[in-house]
């Protein structure tokens, strides 16, 4: 098994772009950091300066939850979405859909966290709506092309018999 | 070009599967277009367009010196679209360091994180 001591980013399919990372914790904590408003604003902030004024969940399935980030200048970005399946600790599916919709469509997330030697191995899958959803997310101009643009560039390397 | 618009423009090339195949072809050394054709059931015109994206994108150049004009793989654009993912990629990790230190607060009876490469 590899270990992914850093963030691991791959494109197992068309519409999908797949985060795996290990961490030194249980998938319970795992879970609750991902659950929990008092520590999901801890660290789930982006670039630096960055901060999360509106952290709101509300975990039932088909309850929903809502993220506003705000910079020093102002400037606000918000997502939203609703929980499909909770099963704690070790799967959490939502579906995601940021205020610029720059992901063209709804997300699905698929979270699980699984025991892993003495921690937890996240395993996040960013499911579009549709392949072109995917591929649009890459002409727009904000923080929007990385998860895609990175994955194409690893599709590339991947398919490059010289890798 | 703005650097934003040779972003696009390297996205926009890299998102398609016979543009990648024929960088990856390109990876390995020069070849003229009926050679990149030949792994491929389109035609040379079909193959054309592609590399004139792939070109625009300056991924691909072509030398004018030989009739078979031969094409040749690009790197600083595929250098300038890496950089600018992995800045994005840190973004992400930062968060998820952000996160092992959380995690290492909550559990105040185990060993901290050993720092991360």
């Amino acid at each position: 098994m590899p270990i992914f001591k850093t963030l691991d980013v791959s494109t197992p399919t068309d519409r999908e772009i797949l985060f795996r990372r290990d961490f030194t914790a249980p998938p319970q904590l795992l879970f609750d950091c991902h659950t929990v408003p008092a520590l999901v604003r801890r660290w789930l902030l982006g670039p630096p300066g960055w901060t999360m004024p509106v952290c709101e969940i509300e975990l039932r399935v088909g309850g929903s939850f809502r993220y506003v980030w705000r910079n020093e200048e102002g400037t606000e970005m918000g997502m939203g979405g609703t929980f499909r399946e909770i099963a704690p600790p070790h799967r959490l599916v939502t579906t995601e859909l940021f205020d610029e919709d720059w992901t063209g469509g709804e997300t699905v997330v698929n979270s699980r966290f699984d025991p892993e030697g003495s921690g937890t191995r996240m395993t996040m899958s960013v499911l579009y709506a549709t392949r072109a959803a995917r591929d649009g997310a890459l002409q727009t101009d904000m923080t929007d092309g990385m998860e895609s643009g990175y994955a194409r560039l690893d599709a590339l390397i991947a398919e490059s018999p010289a890798a | 070009m703005t650097p934003s618009e040779h972003l696009d423009a390297t996205f926009t090339a890299l998102a398609d599967p016979t543009r990648r195949a024929i960088l990856a072809r390109l990876a390995r050394g020069e070849a003229s277009v009926a050679e990149l054709a030949e792994p491929f059931a389109i035609s040379q015109p079909a193959i054309s367009k592609h590399l004139k994206i792939l070109e625009r994108a300056g991924l691909v150049s072509r030398s004018r010196a030989a009739t078979r004009r031969p094409c040749r793989i690009e790197g600083a654009p595929l250098a300038a679209a890496n950089a600018w993912i992995e800045r994005y990629r840190d973004l992400w990790e930062s968060n998820y360091r952000r996160l092992d230190t959380l995690l290492d607060e909550l559990q105040p009876e185990r060993k901290p994180t050993p720092p991360k490469p």
